[in-house]
């Protein structure tokens, strides 16, 4: 009953991420993606870990959405995708047999029930992972500057002016 | 093989990261490469939940999901904010029509 839980909830959010890939309009594309944001935010709610269930839901479906379509908005006319310069037969066959031995080396793993709970994200984020919250600070400025980058209105350089 | 939820959640990420990988060689717009990325976290953020919670130590595959999940944000949106400095630059967002190497 579990595993078919999951198998649905997968399948969905597969099928999100390929309508995603081979929508013409990325604005559709954009949806599909919080789709499958919300989707996986579920998975991992279901292992039991439920604070980054919220903070991909809350970044990963919220956040990451409303960059893409403003982002979308500045654009304007270049929202859609192109043909692919790869032929989709060559870049599908690729992609499967790439698929095909990932699954191969990862499969043979079978075990294991889940651990749920137990050692808190916290405690874990807190005392043993104090490098990972600096840098965490560390992209977080960035990310500042990247938005500060994206909402810029400035006139085009002195270069772009040479060359023209 | 036996349909246990790990083999069933191993099968989501494999899938998640090959429509992603495809994704990334037939994708021309600039914008959606940035989107195409994000699929490819996913799948890679589900896989360090489920690692951490079957190795036993739920923390540490949750603060390292965290963290990934903290990166992808910011991949995102330096990536956006390239995309929309580059549309103004060039005209457009087509990735072979913005490349100026030459060969």
């Amino acid at each position: 009953m579990e595993s078919i839980q999951y198998a649905v909830i997968l399948l969905g959010a597969v099928f999100c991420a390929y309508r995603a890939i081979v929508a013409k309009r990325i604005l559709s594309a954009t949806i599909y993606l919080a789709c499958i944001s919300a989707l996986t935010s579920a998975i991992i709610f279901l292992l039991g870990a439920e604070q980054v269930a919220v903070m991909e839901l809350s970044v990963g479906a919220g956040l990451v959405t409303v960059l893409l379509v403003y982002a979308l908005s500045v654009v304007g006319d270049d929202a859609m995708d192109p043909a692919s310069v790869i032929p989709k037969p060559l870049a599908f066959a690729l992609v499967g047999l790439t698929t095909v031995l990932l699954g191969w080396m990862v499969f043979p793993a079978v075990p294991a029930s889940f651990v749920r709970g137990s050692m808190s994200l916290a405690i874990s984020l807190w005392q043993s992972r104090v490098l990972d919250v600096w840098i965490q600070i560390v992209l977080i400025f960035s990310g500042v500057m990247g938005v500060l980058g994206l909402l810029s209105e400035k006139a085009p350089g002195r270069s772009q002016e040479i060359h023209q | 093989m036996i349909v246990t939820p790990f083999n069933v959640i191993l099968f989501g990420v494999v899938a998640l990261l090959g429509v992603g990988f495809y994704g990334l060689l037939i994708t021309r717009n600039l914008i959606k490469v940035v989107m195409v990325l994000q699929i490819l976290i996913k799948g890679v953020v589900l896989a360090l939940v489920l690692a951490g919670a079957v190795g036993g130590n739920p923390g540490l595959g949750q603060s390292t999901a965290a963290t990934v999940i903290v990166a992808d944000t910011i991949v995102a949106v330096v990536g956006l904010a390239l995309a929309v400095q580059v549309r103004r630059r060039f005209g457009t967002l087509d990735v072979p029509k913005i490349s100026t190497l030459r060969g």
